[in-house]
């Protein structure tokens, strides 16, 4: 349990994030407004005009500049955070690659917003999906609560030694960045004691003596240069070799602020509920999960073993803890809320299975896109999912693998 | 102060070189030269920062650098943030007592390419918002790196790849944009246009540039022997020859006050000197198309429009 007394705030996801970003000691914020992130740069301009932080505050011309300006504030030994979603996050997707490529560990918030045409405000998960192998840690949340909670540990996640990779904290549009919550925050003084100062790797220089890791006139090392095939490879999979030791670190991170808050998410990778000894199971990101878990208990009173295994870290792809989470169970549902057009699945849906492939014993899966642009997924939408499981799990039998749920066909 | 160094040979002689030898720019290279002068006119601690391009490929091609101060190259369109961000980082830092230097200087360099076309949202930007920096644009009037397509700084009527030569159309079409201009108007502290051939003019405007409280932008032309097909040896009378025919007069405009520089001012003062502005394009393969009677009164546009940028700079300058 915690020991430490916290105050119960009433914040929004988009005050939650900006409330942490405010907390944790932050050099440079650089970031462009774009619905439904506006109230996070609302907040934080706040808080520099009434001189609450000494964070040196840009707004930049775009968000193509502002994860530019991020990327090499951070090169230059500074903590630096950023936040956009849909097509701010679309824009800056060459710099996204740079970004993790260059290993600036800069945090980002995404509200997740669907993408264009048509264009849409709302919520779903188009912008941040297609970016998931641009070698971010990408951290899904279901609540502002968690939001909070997620943006203090991926300082540390990405500042760590064994990772240094850039970490993006999504929160679903308008259903968290703009809806009030109870948040319980933490003192400033234990956010400080708990992300500390960031640190520098020393790594080997251009003269062979280690040197830190940034933009130093005492220790010039040069940044980012051509790199061709015969490096370029060993570059590229020393970022995998981040992204392996990551899990460990994102866990480790997890469960020192849990010791320190009292809040735990699973282990930090993956969320399992009531999926013990479930027959049925959804899987889940975001704030569906916290409708779903109101279903499973609806269901469980009526005697239906039934479960849930939401998604928190989705980069890296925790393989092992899903396939053993899951491999027990007869039927799941994959609740993707975007899509791959032409690639019979969403992307969630895929990886899934591929976690699955290997199982001993492999359960359906069925895939289930649905709330697209914002479109409701409302108790009943998602009791019918459990309602077709059980129909599958019985019979034995899948008959569309891939269903459009709550649309007009 | 810029005032206090004399910019002499003994003083260059005695600094060291920042972009050292062993880079793989071409023989010839205007920008290797431009980026030698500018950076012996540093004043202390410096990170360089350079958009996509020539000069980043030639000087840093893993694991080799001919950099010996930090230096960092993310992509093509965005040298201006990445400059800001380093800078802001560098003050956030220095605020909290966290910075070892008194004072650390930001550059950045980029091609034509990364400034007049794709750079120019990221660089009016960072203008408008006063990061306090110099951005050094050399300017060889096409994309170099990609084998010579055109961009928004080839003059008219010159070939390139994308402007090719053609039967019906003679090379480009399309005027050379007046970017300097548009960087005074963005009322910034200090805008300069600068030629290697004028070395010393060019290391006080940069000295400047550095010095200025707040954003400072310098222009160099930098001539490309591969683009502008001439002899490597002509580089620098080619940069010359640019300031004399007027093509590229050399002024710098401090908080929006615009000044010609010596070497231009005595051609307004002696109109004589004004060499045609045919000898200069007689000079590099580029425009050799249009020394045929077909497209011969071409190079009669050129100089009028060469003339009317020269008067329209004079009036600038109330001369």
């Amino acid at each position: 349990m915690a020991k430490i007394k916290q105050e119960i705030r009433a914040l929004s996801g988009d005050e939650a994030v900006a409330y942490a970003v405010k907390q944790a000691d932050v050099d440079v914020v650089a970031a462009y407004p774009i619905t439904p992130q506006t109230i996070i740069v609302e907040r934080f301009s706040e808080y520099v005009h009434n001189g609450e932080v000494d964070t040196e505050f840009v707004c930049v011309e775009s968000e193509h500049s502002a994860l530019s300006m991020s990327l090499t504030a951070s090169a230059t030994g500074a903590r630096v955070f950023t936040a956009s979603g849909s097509a701010g996050l679309a824009l800056m997707h060459e710099i996204l690659y740079v970004t993790s490529g260059c290993r600036a560990p800069v945090v980002m918030a995404i509200t997740n917003r669907a993408l264009s045409a048509p264009i849409n405000i709302h919520c779903d998960h188009s912008d941040s999906m297609v970016e998931r192998d641009a070698g971010w840690i990408q951290i899904y949340v279901e609540n502002s609560q968690e939001a909070y909670d997620s943006i203090l540990q991926a300082f540390r996640i990405a500042e760590h030694q064994d990772t240094l990779l850039p970490v993006m904290v999504m929160l679903d549009a308008f259903v968290l960045s703009h809806t009030l919550e109870s948040v319980n925050v933490l003192p400033d003084n234990a956010v400080q004691r708990f992300v500390g100062m960031r640190n520098i790797p020393l790594i080997q220089g251009h003269q062979g003596k280690p040197v830190p890791f940034k933009l130093d006139p005492d220790n010039p090392i040069t940044m980012g240069p051509l790199d061709l095939y015969d490096y370029y490879f060993e570059h590229k999979r020393q970022q995998e070799e981040a992204m392996e030791m990551a899990p460990r670190v994102i866990s480790e991170v997890h469960d020192e602020y849990a010791r320190l808050s009292g809040r735990n998410y699973g282990d930090g990778l993956i969320e399992p509920y009531r999926l013990d000894d479930a027959d049925l199971a959804a899987v889940c990101l975001g704030s569906t999960a916290g409708t779903t878990k109101t279903v499973v208990d609806h269901l469980r009173k009526r005697g239906v073993k039934a479960g849930l295994l939401r998604l928190r870290t989705y980069r890296p792809y925790p393989t092992q803890e899903i396939r053993a989470a899951l491999q027990n169970v007869k039927a799941v549902a994959v609740m993707d809320r975007s899509h791959s057009f032409g690639a019979h699945g969403g992307p969630v849906f895929h990886e899934i299975r591929h976690a699955l492939y290997d199982a001993t014993i492999q359960p359906h899966i069925v895939n289930y896109i649905y709330g697209l642009g914002g479109r409701d997924m409302p108790p009943t939408l998602i009791q019918e999912i459990y309602t077709s499981l059980q129909r599958i799990a019985k019979t034995d039998q899948v008959e569309k693998p891939v269903q459009f749920i709550g649309v007009r066909e | 102060m810029a005032s206090q160094w004399k910019f002499t040979t003994k003083d260059l002689a005695e600094k060291p070189e920042i972009l050292i030898s062993g880079h793989r720019a071409c023989a010839g290279c205007g920008p290797a030269t431009v980026y030698r002068q500018v950076l012996k006119a540093v004043r202390g601690p410096t990170i360089a920062t350079n958009a996509t391009g020539c000069m980043e490929v030639v000087s840093t091609i893993y694991p080799y650098t001919a950099w010996s101060i930090p230096w960092i190259h993310t992509a093509f369109e965005n040298v201006a943030a990445n400059a800001a961000g380093i800078e802001t980082a560098l003050k956030a830092l220095k605020k909290k007592g966290r910075l070892k230097q008194e004072n650390v200087d930001v550059i950045a360099f980029a091609g034509d390419g990364g400034t007049y076309d794709i750079g120019i949202q990221a660089l009016s930007g960072a203008a408008e918002r006063g990061h306090n920096f110099l951005y050094v644009l050399y300017d060889n009037e096409a994309y170099m790196n990609t084998g010579i397509q055109r961009s928004g700084s080839t003059p008219h009527g010159a070939w390139t790849t994308t402007s090719p030569a053609g039967r019906v159309i003679p090379g480009k079409p399309e005027y050379k944009k007046p970017i300097a201009d548009i960087m005074v108007a963005h009322a910034i502290p200090y805008v300069a246009t600068a030629s290697p051939a004028h070395w010393r003019d060019l290391m006080i405007k940069a000295r400047k540039g550095i010095e200025a409280n707040g954003p400072a932008f310098l222009q160099v032309i930098a001539p490309c022997p591969r683009g502008w097909r001439y002899d490597i040896s002509r580089t620098i009378e080619i940069a010359r020859l640019a300031v004399n025919t007027c093509v590229f007069p050399l002024w710098e405009a401090v908080d929006g006050e615009y000044v010609l520089s010596a070497a231009s001012k005595v051609i307004a003062l002696k109109p004589d000197r004004k060499i045609p502005v045919r000898d200069y394009l007689k000079a590099q393969g580029r425009f050799r198309h249009l020394f045929t009677p077909e497209f011969e009164h071409i190079i009669d546009e050129i100089q009028q429009i060469i003339d009317r940028r020269w008067k329209r700079l004079l009036k600038r300058c109330n001369m």
